[in-house]
């Protein structure tokens, strides 16, 4: 154990010292179709192409890694990477604790889907992924939350019975509706939460964000944002 | 991998089935697979060894060392696993980092500790922000292998400490007798004879060790877990093998694969115990004894 620690050690050590910084994106890589694994094993998704971009614009050399959302925060502050790239939305209570570049998705509905259209969403079982806008919002409405780690797991749950309805963003919901042939719906009212989706950064990295201010604004101006929202969101994707 | 898998929603059948297991993320879950026996192969000597050190540094003469060897077996015993999982790779992450931060960056001003926020120059990274991704992996990994070694070292310590106090005396005895020193008895004598009242208990942590590589995945390392519920999730049509939910099966797999694992072991284990009661004053040992007449 000692050897493979050295040379573990060494290794990390010796890697490439002369070398540029190179900026950590980390993606949950479980949220089709911001950021998905695909099949190669490879993050892909809208965020994987933004995320390229905006780091070609801001002359930035970036690589990729996957974290679980449930420790993606404490994960960033802690140095395991930079940038968070995760469908993450800007709310008050994380803007305490991180910083968010300008919104790279606007505001977007929120919305419930259940297995059939009379199920309760307002005193029943509601699932949601663990530490989302969405759950607090379920944790506040009065329904019961059940929360899961990831997101597919909060679809699995309606559709085994588990809870009455899922309660997430609608973008992400929207193929498991589409694909199911009737099996699972919209219900319920769609509700617009959240100030849009950030990239999250450590509050002492100001450089970091103007850098990606900059660059995410040249891609609003010059409609290369809206083109790419299109091409991952069809033509029911939000726009600047 | 194969050329009619170039375009997978085309194709059908036995085709499909072969392309989709044969597509790149189904060959990192293969690997994983590599992984768990891997960290098996090197976690279950360094606990051995350290369980050793552990249970000798427990029987010490020298007081020192006997409590730190009581201290080691009382308090990682003592705290549930999941939180030595939590809190030890954090602090043992950071504590490598904030070292070699000390030796890099002599010079640095900022402080490390910024709120929430821990700080380290970038040279002082480990490892560095641009080392490969396979560097990071083994990093992960180490932290892993170390995590594990010290949580069910402490537990074989116990076991060990156990086994040589349940030598007979008289054994011992016997040895001084015959003018061995006390290394010469605890290398002659003891240590031979405790395996055999060290094994039953040896054989529950190699089996409690196999099952809990799992928690490989709370360390982030992608183990057969994090690939088995990944893979298995619906999958819509972004993806380029779109399935409904199959985690049913890909856990089953994983069942399949834990029975194999824990029933091979078994099997082994059983050849061990038998081998180690012959010539014992033990039952078993007497056992055979009778059988061989």
């Amino acid at each position: 154990m000692k050897k493979l620690l050295l040379a573990t050690a060494l290794f990390a050590f010796g890697a490439g010292l002369a070398s540029a910084d190179v900026v950590r994106l980390a993606t949950e890589g479980a949220y089709p179709p911001f950021n998905f694994i695909d099949d190669k094993g490879e993050v892909a998704g809208f965020e994987r192409e933004f995320g390229d971009e905006i780091c070609k614009r801001a002359a930035l050399e970036c690589t990729w890694t996957t974290n679980e959302w449930d420790s993606i925060i404490p994960n960033l502050q802690s140095g395991n990477y930079d940038v968070i790239i995760a469908g993450m939305s800007i709310t008050d209570e994380r803007s305490k604790i991180i910083t968010f570049s300008d919104n790279y998705y606007p505001p977007a509905a929120s919305a419930y889907v259940a297995a059939s259209a009379d199920a309760d969403v307002k005193t029943g079982v509601v699932s949601a992924q663990v530490s989302t806008i969405q759950a607090a919002y379920v944790a506040e409405s009065g329904a019961t939350l059940l929360e899961f780690p990831t997101p597919d797991e909060t679809v699995a749950a309606v559709r085994n019975g588990e809870a009455a309805a899922v309660f997430a963003d609608k973008d992400y919901l929207r193929p498991f509706v589409d694909e199911s042939a009737g099996a699972l719906m919209f219900v319920g009212e769609e509700v617009s939460i959240g100030g849009g989706v950030g990239l999250g950064m450590r509050q002492s990295d100001t450089e970091l964000k103007g850098k990606m201010d900059a660059a995410i604004q040249a891609m609003k101006a010059d409609g290369t944002l809206n083109t790419m929202i299109e091409k991952y969101f069809g033509a029911e994707g939000l726009k600047f | 991998m194969f050329a009619a898998c170039a375009d997978p929603k085309s194709i059908e059948g036995l085709t499909w089935l072969t392309c989709y297991l044969t597509s790149g993320k189904h060959l990192d879950f293969y690997m994983s697979f590599v992984t768990v026996l891997a960290l098996l192969a090197v976690t279950a000597p360094a606990a051995m060894a350290l369980g050793f050190g552990g249970a000798m540094a427990a029987r010490s003469q020298i007081a020192p060392l006997r409590w730190f060897g009581k201290a080691y077996t009382a308090m990682v015993r003592g705290v549930p696993d999941i939180v030595y999982f939590l809190f030890f790779v954090i602090a043992l992450d950071q504590g490598i980092e904030l070292l070699k931060h000390h030796i890099v960056c002599p010079d640095w001003t900022e402080p490390v500790f910024q709120g929430l926020e821990f700080k380290v120059c970038p040279q002082a990274k480990v490892p560095l922000s641009n080392a490969s991704p396979f560097a990071f992996q083994a990093y992960g990994f180490g932290l892993a292998v170390l995590t594990f070694a010290i949580v069910f070292g402490a537990f074989v310590a116990n076991v060990i400490y156990g086994a040589m106090q349940a030598v007979p005396r008289s054994q011992l005895e016997t040895a001084e007798a015959y003018g061995m020193s006390h290394g010469q008895v605890f290398r002659r004598v003891l240590v031979p004879q405790m395996w055999t009242y060290a094994l039953p208990g040896l054989t529950n942590l190699w089996m409690i060790l196999i099952k809990a590589t799992p928690l490989l995945f709370l360390l982030s390392v992608k183990d057969i877990v994090y690939y088995a519920r990944e893979l298995g999730g619906t999958k819509t049509q972004a993806y380029e093998y779109p399935h409904p939910d199959w985690r049913l099966f890909y856990f089953l797999g994983l069942l399949v694969f834990y029975l194999v694992m824990t029933k091979l072991s078994e099997i082994v284990l059983g050849r061990i115990a038998n081998r180690l009661s012959k010539g014992q004053a033990t039952a078993a040992g007497e056992a055979m004894r009778k059988a061989a007449i």
